[in-house]
């Protein structure tokens, strides 16, 4: 008896560590994803689009402060408000009235602005097809195993959304691109939050899996601005970023939030708009996928107690001393520039050259002919 | 190298770091108050490398040389780099000159080696990099706004040939500057933002004044007196002019808590020298203003053309931080008086001409120098929407005419380059030149106008390069140590100094279409050919036919009874 209670007791134990180590391993593997990224857009110019700014500004915050660094996120803002001449405190974008929260900081790395915000270099960054000369900071450099975030904001409608008042993308753009994304493996999964009149029509479109999309307002309804700030004039933040910053600033890099949480932010008393989404075309059971899997980066480390030899440093190769001496170029030779002759690209031929080749032909003309008809010439 | 510098150490028994490993790194920041009440600092950050970029050697070890531009300069074969990101208008009637000028908006001009073959090619590739690095969008240099300078822009560092292929300038005037150009710029410095006086470079006080600029200068400069060999120089300026209203709430009352909202408390570790620079030239007896902590340490430089005294606060001696640890300089006025010297060369631009299709440039350039004459070189870049009219070019001083003694015109070409005008002129003492030339507007592609296209369209400054008579004279000895903010500019001469101005940027408004026509046409041509056309089809396929009008409903029984007993109907 004593022997089998002991065995017991060791297959309980046995089966618990297993149980333990397998719900560890299990999440490990379960989201599937080792990098993230996020691609943050504002698409409105012009100072009273303020808010559209400090809405992209405010998830660039939330999304830096949990985790993700400057170089897996590309952040484009349509215009500069924060050193605007008419904002009253350059170098500042508040999302709160009495200037409460600064969203814009001091560390800010906004890879995208002004009129390089277009629908041409939103999609080209999305699928990856930029100029070879592109610097690193301004491309997704996204593979198979990246959770994307995509933070859209600014005017939209049925259907489109507009950048810069001068041009739109469709939905069926937008659902492309993501299908080409699907394509060329360049996401593992994606989450799309949108923040615009009328949001909802551009997830409608969507068909590549693993997608899912976040809106603030449905189709026939228009998003509302959250508060205007007396002092600095206009409205600060839209409501639903509003309410989705609150509900970020209470998520840590390791809390347990799941995505049904978000999808009760900003309920239709607070945001007067009906926030909708979308998770059909998404594998995992929303429940089931945390809030850090898009908004954080948390790295998994590996800790090893090898040491690693580095290679020593290449030595540079002393050349020949050179004898000759160098000196200063002076700045403004006057006498050197006046007599510098500009190259002339074009050959003229030398002035009088047609005047004689002229006075030539007519010799000719009048040797051979004789000299009466010089009469008729003149 | 030598490593295992502890760097967490007690700061007064740190070993100072000198020059290791042909690394070198100063700082220094100079404090000018202004007439006007407003004051003037001005950051320089000196790192010098001795080392080679060239020769195809791998340069692999990167200690206070940041490694991205050590990477961009060996990528691309540069000689020279200079790139200025500015906010505002340096007012030289005001102000006096800047240490480094700069125009508003974005310029970036370079010097690539003589091995380069596809100058155009690299230079593009150059700036796509560098808006990467600074977060800025100078990816829109193109061939429409580069221009190759032919006697502006020589080189800042030794070389012994100038051959003018090699240099490419441009400038972006529509380029804003704030806290995302300085992140990166910051980001360069050996200690970062961390330690030093680095640490008072807090946005939200820099970017509330009346003239922010930011600058990255790279030029090889001799190791020693002999001149030798070369190492390279990475300077990092920073002008700041703070406003008396906005950041001194009109008190005359300056301290470096105010200005930046910090105080110092270290030198930065990896620095050999970093030093504080107050001028008190106006202030010799001490009756203008005062200045606390009161520091013995004087030093005379000469700065533009003029000698100037400066208290000198030494970081890197602990006895500047006194009990406190800290260091937060005061100056404050006592009386008002005093004028300031008036800067020799000065100059204004502005568009004159009404309408949308005719204008006139009129570049004015002002010589307040009593007896003497001097020559000025000045570059005009006019992008190729405002065609100027070239022979309308009148060179005026003191209402006669100036015929300048050089003169470097490169005509545009539609949508490919811009208009290039270089001219010497010698501007006659105590008088203005007033230069003018005529355009006309030209009318874009409906496609090329940027989103808001009422804002009116940017032409960059023109600059003025000048050798000055100096009223002392000048130090033409390039190794000696002098502070880093006279020793920009190369002397070659005693009796004169290298100054370059930079005139007003122009916005100028060109026709600009109603963008709503398209849709307009479309609805109203749609709307007259569907009704024309409708109107039409009827008028030619519509037949008429007689048709009897629908009898009552007692004529209609009469006659359902009519057929049934066999009668005619009525």
């Amino acid at each position: 008896i004593y022997l089998f209670t002991y065995f017991f007791f060791l297959l309980l134990y046995i089966a618990f560590m297993l149980f333990i180590v397998f719900d560890n391993a299990g999440q490990f593997f379960s989201s599937g994803h080792t990098n993230n990224w996020a691609v943050l857009v504002c698409t409105s110019r012009f100072w009273f689009n303020y808010r559209h700014v400090a809405n992209t500004l405010s998830v660039y915050r939330s999304v830096k402060r949990l985790g993700i660094p400057d170089s897996h996120i590309v952040l484009m803002l349509a215009d500069d408000m924060a050193c605007n001449h008419r904002n009253p405190k350059p170098a500042t974008v508040f999302s709160h009235k009495n200037m409460e929260l600064n969203v814009y900081g001091d560390d800010v790395e906004v890879d995208y602005r002004g009129y390089e915000v277009t629908v041409e270099n939103f999609l080209r960054v999305l699928t990856g097809r930029l100029p070879p000369s592109t610097p690193r900071s301004k491309r997704l450099l996204s593979d198979d195993r990246s959770n994307i975030l995509i933070y859209l904001t600014g005017h939209g409608g049925n259907g489109f959304l507009k950048f810069q008042d001068s041009e739109e993308i469709s939905n069926v753009e937008l659902a492309d691109a993501f299908e080409q994304m699907w394509q060329k493996r360049r996401y593992n999964e994606l989450l799309f939050i949108i923040d615009t009149c009328q949001g909802a029509s551009m997830y409608e479109r969507f068909y590549s899996p693993n997608l899912m999309a976040l809106a603030s307002s449905q189709v026939g309804e228009d998003s509302l601005s959250h508060q205007p700030d007396l002092a600095i004039g206009v409205h600060l933040m839209d409501r639903y970023t509003f309410y989705l910053l609150e509900f970020l600033e209470d998520i840590h890099p390791a809390s347990k939030t799941n995505m049904n949480d978000l999808f009760k932010v900003c309920p239709k008393s607070q945001c007067v708009s009906t926030p909708g989404h979308r998770t059909d075309l998404f594998l995992r059971d929303p429940g089931s996928v945390l809030i850090t899997d898009f908004f954080g980066s948390v790295r998994k480390v590996e800790i090893t107690m090898e040491t690693i030899n580095l290679t020593d440093p290449i030595n540079p190769v002393n050349g020949e001393l050179q004898i000759r001496k160098y000196s200063y170029v002076d700045q403004l030779p006057v006498s050197e520039i006046i007599h510098q002759k500009p190259k002339q690209k074009d050959w003229h031929p030398p002035d009088g050259f047609i005047l004689g080749l002229w006075t030539l032909i007519l010799l000719v003309f009048f040797k051979l002919y004789g000299m009466k008809h010089l009469k008729h010439i003149f | 190298c030598a490593t295992g510098i502890n760097m967490q150490a007690a700061h007064w028994l740190a070993p100072r770091m000198t020059r290791q490993c042909g690394n070198d790194f100063q700082e220094e920041l100079v404090i000018r108050p202004l007439h006007s009440g407003d004051i003037y600092a001005s950051f320089q950050f000196r790192t010098v490398w001795e080392t080679d970029f060239m020769r195809g050697n791998k340069v692999s070890h990167y200690r206070l040389f940041p490694k991205s531009l050590g990477q961009v300069i060996s990528k691309f074969s540069v000689r020279e780099l200079h790139i200025s990101f500015t906010q505002g208008y340096w007012r030289t009637m005001q102000w006096g000159q800047p240490f480094q000028p700069s125009p508003p908006g974005a310029e970036l001009w370079v010097w690539f080696q003589d091995s380069v073959t596809d100058v155009d090619g690299t230079w593009k590739e150059l700036t796509n990099v560098l808006s990467g690095i600074f977060c800025a969008s100078l990816n829109f240099i193109d061939s429409t706004n580069t221009v190759q300078p032919s006697a502006s822009f020589k080189p800042l560092g030794i070389g012994n040939e100038t051959d003018h292929r090699f240099l490419r300038y441009a400038t972006l005037p529509r380029e804003i500057v704030c806290t995302e150009n300085l992140t990166p710029w910051k980001k360069l410095l050996p200690c970062g933002s961390k330690a030093g006086l680095a640490v008072l470079l807090k946005s939200e006080k820099l970017f509330h004044s009346s003239f922010h600029s930011q600058a990255v200068h790279i030029r090889p400069v001799c190791q020693d007196w002999q001149c030798k060999t070369t190492s390279w120089e990475l300077r990092q300026t920073l002008n700041v002019v703070f406003d008396l209203h906005n950041s001194a709430q009109g008190k005359r009352e300056w301290s470096l808590f105010k200005m930046f909202s910090r105080t110092l408390t270290e030198a930065c570790p990896l620095a050999s020298s970093s030093k504080i620079y107050i001028d008190i030239t106006d202030n010799p007896q001490g009756e203008q203003f005062e200045v606390s902590p009161a520091t013995p340490l004087l030093s005379q430089a000469v700065v533009l053309g003029d000698r100037r005294t400066f208290s000198v606060y030494d970081l890197t001696q602990q006895i500047t931080f006194g009990t406190v640890r800290s260091l937060n300089l005061l100056i404050r006025w006592k009386s008002s008086e005093g004028d300031m010297l008036r800067p020799l060369l000065h100059a204004e631009r502005y568009v004159a001409g009404y309408g949308l299709q005719t204008g006139e440039i009129h570049t004015l350039m002002y010589n307040n120098h009593p007896y003497r004459s001097f020559p000025v070189l000045l570059l005009d870049s006019v992008p190729w929407y405002l065609r100027l009219y070239i022979h309308t070019l009148t060179v005026t001083s003191k209402g006669k005419d100036n015929k300048p003694s050089y003169i470097h015109y490169q005509p545009s070409k539609d949508r490919l380059r811009p208009h290039l005008l270089e001219m010497l002129v010698q501007l006659p003492p105590n008088s203005v030149t007033e230069v003018t030339v005529q355009f006309e507007r030209a009318l874009l592609k409906w496609t090329e106008y940027t989103p808001d296209p009422n804002h009116g369209f940017y032409v960059g400054s023109s600059v003025i390069s000048s050798l000055v008579p100096s009223i002392v004279a000048m130090d033409t000895n390039s190794t000696r140590e002098r502070p880093l903010f006279s020793s920009f500019f190369p002397c070659k001469e005693e009796s004169s100094y290298f100054v370059r101005v930079y005139t007003e940027p122009l916005l100028v408004n060109l026709p600009t279409p109603d963008f709503s026509m398209p849709y307009n046409v479309i609805c109203l041509t749609c709307t007259v050919v569907a009704v024309g056309y409708g109107s039409l089809y009827n008028l030619l396929t519509r037949s008429f036919q007689i048709e009897e009008p629908s009898p009552g409903l007692a004529k209609r029984i009469a006659n359902i009874i009519r057929k049934m007993r066999g009668v005619p109907p009525l």
